[in-house]
């Protein structure tokens, strides 16, 4: 493939609403933690955008997606509803898992959005096993699995990348890899810093992506897409991108300076691609303007859904702790 | 009687497990064993002898020393509609898939609301008695049976070995079976008109009216030697196979307990938090005003099992003690 993608308005349009309902509803987030509606941990995506938004373009809807704690806009690319994330993070049984997982744990069997994996490295043999599943049952489907480059040092990297390549499984690994691994940087803890690079050594078709780009990232996933869907096996994308905000709510950020996030925000995915578009003719300004209002309208409907939601019965407590009796239907 | 039928009739502990993983090949297409050395090799302890062979390389999968991750691929592939049956070599390796088991398996239905269920079955060998030594010799299964999300079964007979397999996959849920490295030898008679067994229940292996000796695996037969020691004695001991280690089965114990008031654990799992712990704590809690003595618990030495064959004998649940804790038990005050 040569990386064309269909680059009409409408598609660029629809990126960038993507990416807007993301940062919008995270910033959202922030403030709704700050009145301590939102409690725990709450990990932010802002910055990061661009591989969620490019990534889930390249996918079906009915292929699989695992990913990490900070999974937020991973779920809505995918197509969660806001509403049931919204309530999901407020507790309420009409979130996305009845309030029992929180930010972190956003689960959608229906849409197979398989979480929202809190222990680091944790998703990738899941997703291989998602993945080993439609190769028998459902050829032809991908499934898509996202992690920080923190869990290249965690060894179920190294041995669910091995066993995918040698099953030839179909799995998109996105490695997102955003410098620091909570506050160590990448070059204090690994000894090779191009994360691609561990991903040859399974022989494993890989390449680095500016994760900065949706446009970039999509024209690579679905150049990954096409390998995987041609029954090759996995393919590893290695998206380099920053997050603007702390690790989580409690991150006093002493690890890096000012300027260093100050650069890396001057590269904002969304800003870019909104000046770009407007530059080129691509969107007017009251386009854009009617998208970020879409936005905030359905974020505002979103969080008024989840504020009106009620409490899961403390009688159902231990409901689904087993799931005998429970009618299955699988994801 | 062919000759196939002639030799249903007595069956190895072994042969047991490798007719059961069979049966559940044949039933289920998307079933399938995976592990490490389960297909060239036969298995460790030898129960997937010729499955390779019989099933293929797509059904019985040899996978590299990676416990964390083929289990987890385990759990992904149950979650999204197959039938894997893991098998870890030795209970102690488990170690290595913990995150696994208890961060993936046993945590997604109730974490997702009820989205997922994880029919997924790992069996591991476990116990001590072959000299293998601390790191293939622990008895793990009362940590399992700790974590909410998981069942734990324990088979301690031939019939166990041969039907709770079944069971366990048609089971939603997680479900990790411990077969005891002692008992892969150990030969019974089928009776055949049972084809299948359930896995909710406890069971009387040898009904008394003196006290009854609550236990699981490895120890069930050492209970039964036991009872017939201090049946010599006068004494008529009720032995209970516990079988399913969560979640447990406290009706049939207590009613078990109320006919005898006196009870001895006997748990190859060292005493400290043990699953001994929590079945004397729950006899404390329900049942102290049934019990005319103090609860016993027989539990293996607190050390790392050792080599020795001395040391290793002085170190686990003794047909001796067990003995010697019962008529302590009935002896008059």
């Amino acid at each position: 493939m040569t990386g064309k993608i269909h680059l009409d308005r409408s598609h660029l349009h629809e990126i960038y609403r993507q990416m807007q309902r993301i940062r919008r509803l995270e910033a959202k987030c922030v403030e709704l933690y700050q009145m301590q509606k939102i409690r725990g941990f709450l990990h932010l995506y802002d910055g990061e955008e661009s591989i969620a938004v490019g990534v889930m373009a390249a996918l079906e809807p009915h292929d699989a997606v695992v990913a990490t704690y900070r999974e937020h806009g991973h779920a809505l690319a995918h197509g969660v509803p806001m509403d049931t994330i919204l309530a999901e993070m407020l507790g309420k049984v009409q979130g996305c898992c009845r309030g029992r997982g929180g930010s972190m744990h956003l689960f959608d069997g229906k849409r197979r959005f398989f979480g929202g994996n809190a222990i680091v490295g944790g998703g990738l043999p899941l997703a291989a096993g998602i993945a080993m599943a439609d190769q028998r049952l459902r050829p032809g489907r991908v499934t898509a699995c996202f992690f920080g480059e923190g869990a290249v040092g965690e060894g179920v990297f190294h041995e669910t990348l091995n066993l995918a390549e040698l099953w030839r499984l179909p799995v998109l690994f996105v490695c997102e890899n955003n410098l620091y691994a909570m506050g160590v940087p990448l070059q204090d803890s690994e000894v090779e810093t191009d994360i691609w690079r561990k991903a040859r050594a399974y022989r494993m078709p890989a390449e680095q992506v500016d994760g900065m780009d949706p446009i970039q990232m999509q024209v690579a996933a679905e150049r990954a897409v096409a390998h995987i869907r041609s029954g090759a096996g996995p393919y590893f994308l290695e998206a380099r991108t920053y997050r603007f905000r702390a690790h989580s709510m409690f991150d006093t950020q002493a690890y890096r300076t000012r300027d260093e996030i100050d650069t890396w925000k001057s590269r904002d995915p969304i800003e870019r691609l909104r000046t770009w578009m407007l530059a080129n003719h691509q969107i007017t300004l009251d386009e854009a303007e009617a998208i970020d209002a879409g936005v905030v309208d359905e974020i505002a409907a979103a969080l008024a859904f989840a504020e009106a939601g009620t409490l899961e019965p403390l009688e159902d407590l231990e409901r689904f702790a087993l799931m005998d009796n429970v009618a299955q239907e699988v994801a | 009687m062919n000759p196939e039928s002639a030799s249903m009739a007595r069956m190895s502990y072994r042969e047991a497990c490798r007719q059961a993983i069979r049966d559940a090949l044949h039933a289920d297409p998307r079933s399938f064993v995976m592990g490490e050395d389960v297909g060239k090799y036969g298995g460790c302890y030898a129960v997937t002898k010729g499955l390779l062979e019989e099933f293929g390389a797509q059904r019985i999968i040899d996978v590299p020393l990676a416990e964390n991750g083929f289990t987890g691929i385990g759990v992904g592939a149950a979650v999204a509609g197959l039938r894997p049956i893991v098998e870890i070599m030795t209970c102690n390796f488990s170690l290595l898939a913990l995150d696994q088991i208890m961060n993936n398996a046993a945590t997604l239905s109730h974490m997702s609301g009820g989205q997922f269920a994880v029919p997924l079955v790992i069996r591991m060998a476990t116990g001590a008695g072959r000299q293998l030594a601390a790191q293939h010799s622990h008895s793990l299964e009362g940590w399992y049976a700790h974590i909410p999300g998981l069942k734990v079964l324990a088979p301690a007979t031939v019939e166990d070995a041969r039907y709770m397999l079944a069971a366990a996959l048609a089971d939603p849920n997680p479900v990790l079976i411990f077969e005891h490295i002692v008992l892969y030898n150990t030969e019974e008679d089928l009776d055949a008109a049972v084809h299948a067994v359930d896995i909710a229940h406890a069971k009387v292996r040898r009904a008394g009216r003196d006290l009854s000796l609550i236990t699981y695996g490895n120890s069930l037969p050492k209970c039964l030697r036991a009872a017939d020691r201090l049946a010599s004695d006068g004494l008529d001991a009720e032995v209970i196979d516990l079988r399913v280690l969560r979640p447990l089965d406290m009706t049939t114990v207590m009613e078990s307990v109320a006919r005898t008031h006196r009870a001895v654990i006997v748990d190859e799992g060292w005493k400290s938090g043990s699953l001994s712990a929590e079945i004397a704590a729950r006899l404390a809690e329900d049942a102290l005003y049934e019990l005319d003595a103090p609860v016993r618990r027989i539990c293996s030495r607190e050390v790392p099992v050792p080599y020795a064959m001395h040391l290793e004998e002085a170190t686990l649940p003794s047909v001796d003690a067990i003995v010697a804790a019962a008529r302590d038990l009935v002896k008059p005050r």
